[in-house]
């Protein structure tokens, strides 16, 4: 009970550290943060329940006012943007990634971790960001697409796969720490 | 660690926190069916009044908190334009403007010991599925003291990879981050069992 309690508060910690990570700027000009990265982890270490859990206590504190967001942001504003459906989905997202990790019991954890990550951390994330971004802007379903969903991919796919071989080296060096697979 | 609340106190920061989140709760309901200009303005001067009652810092603060939301802001203003519905892009900036800076005003004049109360009180019903309030205070304490300390140690394994190689400092240092955070939060569960544990 304790260690559930300890690894979740660490992992809502390690999102926030993430945050601290200089961001990196891709070609297309998009600054894309660790920040989402620490959602997949979640998901993929501490498996369905566990690793939302964690990501609702890293999402309290911000909003209870703590600048842990990537830039230093927090705070109740955060959460009135169009693009606040991002952070209203990584609960779920990691949660996705967590339970398609279930299913992938027999493959390879680092493997399973990248593709359950692409599931929870990319495909359910945005099935909740877009149409949110729809209802608060009123864009029609391409212009969501193109302006919240198609600059962020190329980054979120090289984070799924990084998500994936870093769960994987953690599985290598502590077996028992993947709970996912515990 | 740094909160956004400001230090000095000020009218705002002695009403109970209770009464500004229900406020700011009801402004979310009443805002967003409102479509025309002048009362979303109207709102906006009244925020900006509160934050200059705020005095120096507290104006500061506000603007700069203010900077990445221009930044949409500007995003959805041109993406308006371009497809001939300005009135309805500048009514989602005036809306997304007011509630944004009077949730900034509430964060900047609450004390974070005052939110966690109210959310613990807010939570105890929670106690009847299983999970006692006390459990969420500790994992909110223990996320406000881990966070610094794996700012900190990624500092040092960044120092580190930089002492070795040319290369830049990459994600490869989040897997030993991890690992280190993770044989902590072994230590930190083995010494609150010793301590008496949690009760299930």
């Amino acid at each position: 009970m304790e260690r559930n309690i300890v690894y979740i508060a660490v992992f809502a910690a390690l999102i926030a550290a993430l945050g601290l990570v200089p961001k990196v700027t891709l070609l297309s000009g998009i600054p894309i943060t660790a920040q989402s990265m620490g959602i997949m982890l979640c998901g993929a270490m501490l498996g369905a329940r566990k690793g939302a859990l964690a990501v609702l206590l890293f999402l309290g504190l911000v909003a209870l006012g703590l600048p842990l967001l990537a830039g230093g942001r927090g705070g109740l504003g955060v959460f009135t943007t169009p693009w606040a459906g991002f952070l209203f989905g990584f609960p779920v997202a990691a949660f996705a990634t967590g339970l398609a990790m279930r299913w992938m019991r027999g493959a390879r954890v680092g493997v399973a971790a990248g593709v359950a990550s692409v599931f929870g951390g990319i495909g359910v994330l945005y099935l909740i960001a877009v149409p949110y971004y729809m209802a608060m802007t009123g864009a029609g379903l391409p212009d969501a697409i193109a302006t919240a969903m198609i600059p962020f991919i190329p980054g979120d796919l090289v984070k799924a796969v990084v998500a994936g071989a870093i769960t994987g080296t953690i599985y290598k060096a502590r077996p028992r720490a993947v709970m996912s697979r515990a | 660690m740094l909160s956004l609340t400001l230090e000095r106190q000020s009218w705002a920061h002695r009403i109970p926190v209770g009464w500004k989140l229900a406020t700011l709760f009801a402004l979310t309901f009443v805002t967003f069916p409102i479509e025309r200009l002048e009362p979303l303005i109207a709102g906006i001067v009244l925020v900006v009044l509160c934050w200059i009652s705020l005095g120096r810092t507290g104006f500061r603060a506000s603007l700069r908190a203010l900077r990445p939301v221009l930044w949409f802001v500007v995003i959805i203003l041109v993406y308006h334009f371009f497809v001939g519905r300005l009135h309805q892009g500048a009514v989602i900036v005036l809306q997304m403007l007011f509630l944004f800076g009077a949730a900034n005003f509430v964060t900047m004049t609450s004390r974070l010991s005052d939110m966690m109360e109210l959310v613990i009180r807010l939570l105890s019903p929670l106690r009847r599925f299983g999970i006692p309030p006390e459990r969420i205070a500790l994992a909110f304490a223990l996320v406000i003291r881990f966070t610094p300390v794996l700012g900190q140690r990624g500092v040092r394994l960044a120092e580190a990879w930089r002492a070795r190689s040319p290369r830049r400092v990459g994600v490869r240092i989040v897997a030993p981050l991890a690992v280190s955070a993770l044989d902590d939060a072994d230590q930190v569960a083995e010494a609150l069992r010793a301590r008496g544990g949690l009760r299930e």
